[in-house]
């Protein structure tokens, strides 16, 4: 579990989260949550539906904002970070994989992959595409870096995702349900995929899912139950 | 930003028809705007043209437009007494010093004048008598400020220089008294002097009183018709540009201080109309694209809500909210690009085709042509217009999607 060197911060650390929507009869969708995880590390968030997985996956990738605590990322305190930042932060150090796909459907595979790459700005679009049709060639997808999203099996577009999530050569992989929408042979191959991530890139990857076939390639796993964390709760 | 503007065209492509018609719709819009403006802009220069060309651009007075102020006034501005029933020093009435008036006018640039004298005047001829406006001018410079030259059928006006006793009179006056040229009539002034003049010229200009009742004489000879030695009561002035006539016309009133009214001036309430007309006529236009804006709204808030998970996903992705809106008012950028590139090339087509287009109005032998104004300015206009528009109808459905939530998105997709 721990196999980092001690010395390194954690790269999320997570301290008394609390999100709560407003409303008339206030939602609280994550209680006083508090973790830490190191940098490499493949951990699933696990829980029933509704447990609120996925807002806790939305807030460590700093779409959402915590009501209450605080979230650090590889050192940082993202604590009254304003859009813009949060959106920067994102855009270079974080990667999100989608139980659907949401790849642009009117670019190209590469296209798709090189768009972060192009956003952040760093290298030539010539750079950009080219570090793009790398990415996707290393995840097996020779061949298909012109085809239209809609041309690719669901496997390879969740691929496809994969390769953007990895454009900017973010931390962290952020990953909902990445294997929700794929038969079991494309799953296995998502989940090696990313738990490959770990092993050799030394990317952290933290994915929220049902699949207890794609849990147990986990380092750890966040049980979460009603907005809590909930060290018993076990799949099934 | 190349990447705002890939995803903004792979937006209008892939909703290829819906783009297609917002896309005429600006098109249809400059061209109708282009086309109706060139006319009316057409008609209205060619109204003015003529009535530019057929008067003088400014006309200076032997009048005053305020009285001067008397010397005791100016003496004791703040006396306790005023004096009543003080009257300006009687004096010959027209423009004093006008030679020296004329050399400062003519100095101006652009600027050609000739002094007239203008009077009442009777003609008689074996018998029959016919009362004319008299204007003496010289006649080398008031060919270069009236047409009157071109008018002439028989003589010519610069006869009047080389015969001191010469007179050049109408076509309406000739057939009246059965002149000729050399023919000799006498003319009786004002005070009851008569004097026999010789027909040097006739001229013809359409109009029946003109015809019938001016003549020119030589300047000089007016002055002594007329009893009014060394004065002249008008300076006619044309100038290289009569769009200059109303500056020009203060610049001559402040030096000289004798009235001088432009053409503009003088036709003001013409002018107020045209005016009034285009104003009219560009919010008609315009009102063509502001329905197409309607189109462009349409089709790019279609685009925003189809593409709200897109939105979402860029967002984040890392992409800020004002680069989303940059994408959507982009869009609508692009069709107003597009739009007002093709529309004013339909546009002149449009004139070209209307250009040809011969009337022959009823009574007029001539064929005339409709007159197409082919002036950059309408272009500019329809542009910005168009542009506008197109602007301010992706600007709604662009701030729709800068505040799109990509968490209310994913969480409502998951």
């Amino acid at each position: 579990m721990s196999r980092t060197e001690s010395a390194s911060p954690p790269v999320i650390r997570v301290e008394q989260v609390t999100r709560t929507l407003a409303g008339e009869v206030p939602v609280t969708l994550v209680h006083d949550v508090s973790f830490e995880i190191e940098r490499g590390e493949f951990v699933c968030v696990m829980g029933p539906s509704g447990s609120g997985k996925s807002s806790l996956l939305y807030l460590l990738g700093l779409l959402d904002v915590p009501t209450r605590g605080r979230i650090w990322i590889d050192g940082e305190d993202t604590t009254g970070f304003d859009d813009d930042r949060l959106t920067d932060f994102r855009l270079a150090r974080l990667g999100y994989v989608f139980q659907f796909h949401f790849l642009l459907a009117e670019f190209s595979v590469v296209d798709n992959v090189s768009l972060p790459i192009r956003k952040l700005g760093r290298v030539a679009d010539d750079a950009a595409r080219q570090r793009a049709a790398q990415l996707l060639d290393q995840l097996g997808l020779e061949g298909q870096h012109d085809k239209r999203p809609s041309q690719l099996s669901g496997g390879q577009r969740q691929r496809v995702a994969i390769a953007r999530a990895l454009a900017n050569d973010p931390l962290v992989i952020l990953a909902d349900e990445p294997t929700g929408n794929l038969d079991s042979a494309s799953s296995a191959n998502v989940r090696d995929i990313l738990r490959g991530l770990t092993r050799e890139l030394n990317k952290t990857v933290v994915a929220v899912t049902h699949d207890a076939q794609f849990a147990v390639a986990a380092d750890r796993r966040i049980g979460i139950v009603d907005g809590r964390i909930d060290l018993a709760w076990k799949p099934g | 930003m190349a990447v705002a503007l890939d995803v903004a065209l792979a937006h209008l492509t892939s909703r290829k028809r819906q783009t297609l018609v917002s896309l005429t719709g600006v098109v249809l819009g400059v061209a109708f705007f282009l086309a109706v403006s060139s006319l009316m802009r057409g008609s209205e220069k060619d109204f003015l043209k003529r009535l530019v060309d057929n008067s003088p651009h400014i006309t200076v007075y032997d009048e005053v437009r305020q009285g001067r102020p008397q010397p005791a006034e100016l003496r004791w501005p703040d006396a306790a007494v005023s004096v009543r029933n003080v009257k300006p020093p009687r004096e010959t009435r027209g423009i004093r010093g006008w030679s020296q008036r004329l050399e400062f006018i003519e100095a101006l640039p652009g600027v050609r004048a000739a002094p007239v004298l203008t009077g009442g005047a009777v003609l008689t001829f074996a018998g029959r008598q016919q009362a004319v406006s008299l204007s003496g001018a010289l006649p080398e410079k008031m060919k270069q400020v009236t047409t009157i030259e071109e008018k002439m059928i028989e003589g010519s006006l610069d006869a009047l220089a080389a015969d001191p006793n010469g007179i050049v009179v109408g076509q309406g006056l000739v057939d009246k008294f059965s002149l000729h040229l050399r023919s000799t009539l006498n003319v009786l002034a004002a005070d009851g002097t008569s004097r026999p003049l010789r027909v040097v010229g006739i001229f013809r200009t359409g109009n029946a009183a003109y015809d019938e009742g001016q003549a020119f004489v030589l300047l000089k000879r007016a002055q002594a018709l007329l009893g009014r030695e060394d004065r002249v009561n008008r300076v006619i002035i044309q100038l290289a540009d009569p769009y200059d006539a109303r500056d020009v016309a203060q610049t001559i009133e402040a030096a000289t201080g004798y009235k001088s009214v432009s053409w503009v001036e003088a036709s003001e309430d013409i002018l107020s109309l045209l005016l009034v007309r285009n104003v009219i006529m560009y919010s008609v236009v315009s009102a063509i694209l502001v329905v197409a804006a309607f189109g462009i709204y349409n089709t790019i808030s279609t685009i925003v809500m189809e593409k709200t998970r897109d939105i979402a996903i860029m967002r984040a992705m890392g992409f800020h909210a004002r680069d989303l809106e940059r994408i959507f008012l982009l869009e609508g950028l692009i069709v107003g690009v597009l739009g007002s590139g093709l529309g004013v090339l339909l546009g002149l087509v449009l004139m070209q085709v209307l250009g040809q287009v011969a009337i022959r109005p009823p009574g007029v032998s001539e064929v005339v042509h409709l007159p197409v104004w082919w002036g950059a300015e309408q272009y500019a206009l329809a542009i910005t217009f168009a542009m506008l528009s197109c602007l301010a109808a992706s600007y709604l459905p662009a701030r729709r999607a800068g505040a799109v939530h990509p968490v209310d998105i994913l969480r409502g997709a998951a």
